[in-house]
């Protein structure tokens, strides 16, 4: 369903500097988004400076599915997922959520979204427990609604007993899972996640897991990027892989590797594998 | 090795500049006041020295003096210090403790304040022109004086950054700012005394005082003499005391500048040897809090959560501290020249001052959120809620601390009659204020310490547009108060009651008014243009 819309591949020097208008405009070819999937992306444009980091990316995550978004550091995964959850302005292109326009209705697109975004900071002068409550009453729950959830999340991501510790005093894998936590607080029914296992530790990274296959088992999608093939394949059902902003390959996981891993899969689409030459040096003996 | 540090500094520099064609502008206004300024100084130093050398010697200790503890005081308080180069950065790469130092005091010239102390220094070593063999002694002079200032700004802020970095930092900052400010009563006592002692001696001499000011002379040469034995005044006052030929004073005041430069150094030294392996962590460890805290008082709305959380930050963020330090110094420092000019209705000041410092402390909320603000756009925040909640807190704490301070500065300065139009200034102050900074942090972001951070920190580069900021956003709460302080001016200097009761009445409208309308204009902006916002912080260096 999705592939390059333009002629460049993988040279991204070539294309003379477009304008904006140039870049804005929709691919002659652009199926319509699909306003059945849980997110429906068409023609996404970013650029900063010079530097374009996402190029007329066009992707479509069907509702319930459990979708991996794979790509080498500097595709442009977190561009992309920024874009498709409100937090970024794409230069040009068209997000939609269950058939809403994002960015057109921000407000009723948000409401059914929940995202983890990496390498952004939590208001951590808060304890775990305000941070959840914080953002579950900034969705407008009430309090009791709230005080019921956040409890059963926490317990849910064994931080229980540190529910009244500030997060500032969190390790990494800590805070991403009260990151988690807060994403969820509202019950959304699509689950963006940037990065969701980074720095954490394996007994909780399969707690998530649980948590997630649970979560998608009941009707949620779950969006996860990762640049960790093997947990991406054993626990996503679709997958797709970014390079250089676009999307290279995209469908179910078995779809996409074929009779491969994913990970040598991978590594084709996006080349870029050096043999480990000219570091004799760096033996000891 | 001390080279690299160099190059690496104007490195740094050329490319923060490369980014940003604002930047460079700032700095090139930055350089081209430093150089009038140093210019002016240099000038009026070389003109004193042709005219009176002995004079123009203890001017040049006294300014010196002073230049040394600007170095040493103002980055504690004010705008932190210039972290380009943040050794902790260094802590990998197996540097030579020696050098590291070496190289973070050099670099530590290169910057547009560094620059100006430097050429002001070395300009002023040419006052002794009339006598060219003094100008080297003079120039040996200035280079003492400016390590001192480097080596000693280095120094005071590495000690104290555990100290300001901890959750004690509110308190730390507000007994240590208050013991100089205390200090300055009784010193003032003592140089009136000591001038009156001055001008005595003068007149029995039968100088008249007011036609050659040689009582000024008489006085700036008394200080001088005293300043030029402290470690602030000695590397300024060699050239002097070689001058009028007291050897074993000049060897004496050598020997105080380089003994207080290797104090500082070795200072400096350990305490970033210590620094480098205890990494600044986030306040005490473990610490707790027992259940909602502020987000079970305040209703459970997003305005509500966002005026809860907003609290929760002014206490427990350092960086909200200096805002509400000045508070309890607001009082002190006006009590002091209030106190020796027997005038006490300066302290009516302070009522105002207090409540406009308030509400400028939320005019780069988001600023201060840093990255932290993805929650407040993830979860489609309205624009209504984040500025009302960021408002709400200042607005109900403030509006108590306000009306607090007015009614103590009354019954101290026993202006009971002032009451009406001081509370309306006060009150207006705060809720125009309020409206302004609700539109500005909207509007424009600048970059501070992030969260964490050392409040002593100043972000690379920032200075200008911080600046800049800061003073369009003061610049229009000057003139919307402007109809307020001359109503409060008019019933002040009439006395009237009427015109009192006016400014009340004028004060709460206005106040109320512009609050409303700034959170409209805030919130309209924030629904418009929330993710810039966010892409904004993002960016900070």
């Amino acid at each position: 369903m999705t592939h390059q819309t333009g002629p460049e591949g993988g040279t991204p020097a070539a294309p003379a500097p477009a304008t904006p208008s140039d870049t804005m405009a929709p691919a002659p070819h652009a199926t319509p988004p699909d306003l059945g999937a849980a997110l429906s992306l068409r023609g996404l444009w970013k650029r900063f400076g010079d530097k374009v980091a996402v190029r007329a990316l066009d992707l479509d995550v069907p509702v319930g599915s459990f979708y991996g978004l794979v790509g080498p550091n500097g595709a442009g995964k977190t561009t992309t997922l920024s874009m498709a959850t409100g937090l970024l302005r794409p230069d040009g292109g068209t997000v939609h959520v269950r058939g809403t326009d994002l960015w057109a209705h921000p407000d009723a697109a948000k409401a059914t979204l929940g995202i983890l975004p990496d390498g952004v900071r939590l208001f951590d002068r808060l304890t775990g427990l305000q941070l959840v409550t914080y953002a579950g009453l900034l969705r407008g729950m009430d309090r009791d609604t709230v005080a019921e959830r956040a409890h059963s999340l926490l317990v849910a991501m064994d931080l229980a007993a540190d529910a009244h510790t500030y997060v500032v005093d969190y390790s990494a894998g800590m805070t991403k899972k009260i990151a988690l936590a807060s994403a969820m607080i509202h019950a959304p029914r699509t689950l963006v996640l940037d990065e969701p296992f980074e720095a954490v530790d394996p007994v909780s990274a399969a707690n998530i897991r649980d948590i997630l296959a649970d979560y998608v088992a009941g009707g949620g999608t779950v969006v996860v990027s990762s640049h960790v093939m093997d947990l991406v394949q054993r626990m996503c059902d679709h997958v797709a892989i970014v390079g250089a902003g676009q999307v290279l390959a995209a469908g179910t996981v078995d779809e996409v590797r074929g009779d491969q891993t994913l990970e040598d899969r991978f590594v084709d689409l996006v080349g870029g594998r050096t043999r480990a030459e000219g570091l004799e040096w760096l033996r000891t003996s | 090795m001390v080279a690299h540090f160099l190059r690496l500094k104007l490195t740094l520099l050329g490319n923060t500049l490369r980014r940003s064609v604002w930047q460079t502008v700032g700095l090139c206004f930055a350089l081209l006041y430093a150089l009038f300024v140093v210019g002016s100084l240099v000038i009026g130093a070389i003109v004193g020295g042709g005219m009176n050398p002995t004079v123009t010697g203890h001017v040049i200790t006294l300014a010196g003096a002073v230049a040394v503890v600007c170095w040493w005081v103002v980055p504690v308080f004010v705008f932190g210090v210039d972290q380009t180069l943040d050794p902790q950065r260094f802590t990998t790469f197996a540097i030579p403790h020696r050098t590291l130092v070496a190289g973070l005091a050099v670099a530590g010239v290169v910057s547009v304040p560094g620059l100006a102390t430097a050429l002001a220094a070395g300009g002023s070593a040419f006052a002794w022109w009339r006598e060219p063999w003094l100008v080297p002694v003079a120039l040996l002079g200035a280079i003492l004086g400016l390590a001192s200032c480097v080596v000693g700004s280095r120094a005071v802020t590495t000690v104290l950054a555990p100290l300001l970095e901890s959750r004690r930092y509110r308190e730390v900052v507000a007994v240590v700012a208050i013991i100089p400010l205390v200090l300055i009563g009784p010193a003032i006592g003592w140089a009136s005394e000591e001038i009156g002692a001055v001008s005595r001696e003068t007149t029995d001499d039968g100088v008249t005082v007011s036609t050659d000011g040689s009582l000024l002379a008489a006085v700036v040469a008394r200080f001088g003499e005293l300043v030029a034995w402290t470690p602030f005044g000695a590397p300024w006052s060699l050239a002097a005391a070689v001058h009028d030929g007291a050897w074993g004073a000049a060897a004496s005041r050598f020997a105080i500048a380089v003994g207080t430069i290797a104090v500082l150094w070795l200072i400096w030294s350990r305490s970033l040897a210590k620094a480098l392996v205890t990494p600044p962590v986030g306040g005490g460890r473990g610490a707790r809090s027992k259940g909602l805290g502020w987000f079970g008082r305040f209703p459970a709305t997003p305005v509500g959560a966002v005026a809860a959380r907003c609290t929760t930050y002014w206490i427990r963020d350092p960086r909200y501290a200096a805002g509400i330090s000045i508070i309890f110094l607001m009082p002190v420092i006006l009590w002091l020249p209030a106190r020796s000019s027997g005038n006490l209705d300066v302290l009516l000041l302070a009522g105002p001052v207090v409540a406009w410092v308030l509400a400028f402390g939320v005019s780069n909320d988001v600023g201060y959120d840093y990255t932290a603000f993805a929650l407040h756009v993830a979860t489609g925040t309205s624009g209504r809620a984040d500025r009302w909640g960021r408002a709400l807190p200042v607005l109900v704490f403030g509006t108590a601390v306000v009306v607090l301070v007015a009614v103590l500065t009354l019954a101290l300065s026993g202006r009971w009659d002032l009451a009406a139009p001081l509370l309306g200034i006060c009150l207006g102050t705060l809720g125009l204020a309020l409206g302004v900074s609700s539109v500005a942090s909207a509007a424009l972001v600048y970059p501070v310490p992030k969260p964490g951070e050392s409040p002593l920190k100043s972000p690379q580069g920032a200075a200008m547009a911080t600046m800049l900021a800061q003073t369009l956003a003061m610049l229009i709460t000057v003139l919307l108060a402007l109809p307020l302080v001359v109503l409060g001016i008019w019933a002040f200097a009439s006395g009237s009651l009427l015109v009192g009761w006016v400014t009340l009445v004028v004060g709460l409208v206005e106040g109320a008014l512009l609050l409303v309308l700034g959170i409209r204009m805030g919130a309209r902006t924030f629904d418009r243009r929330a993710p810039e916002l966010l892409q904004q912080v993002q960016s900070f260096p």
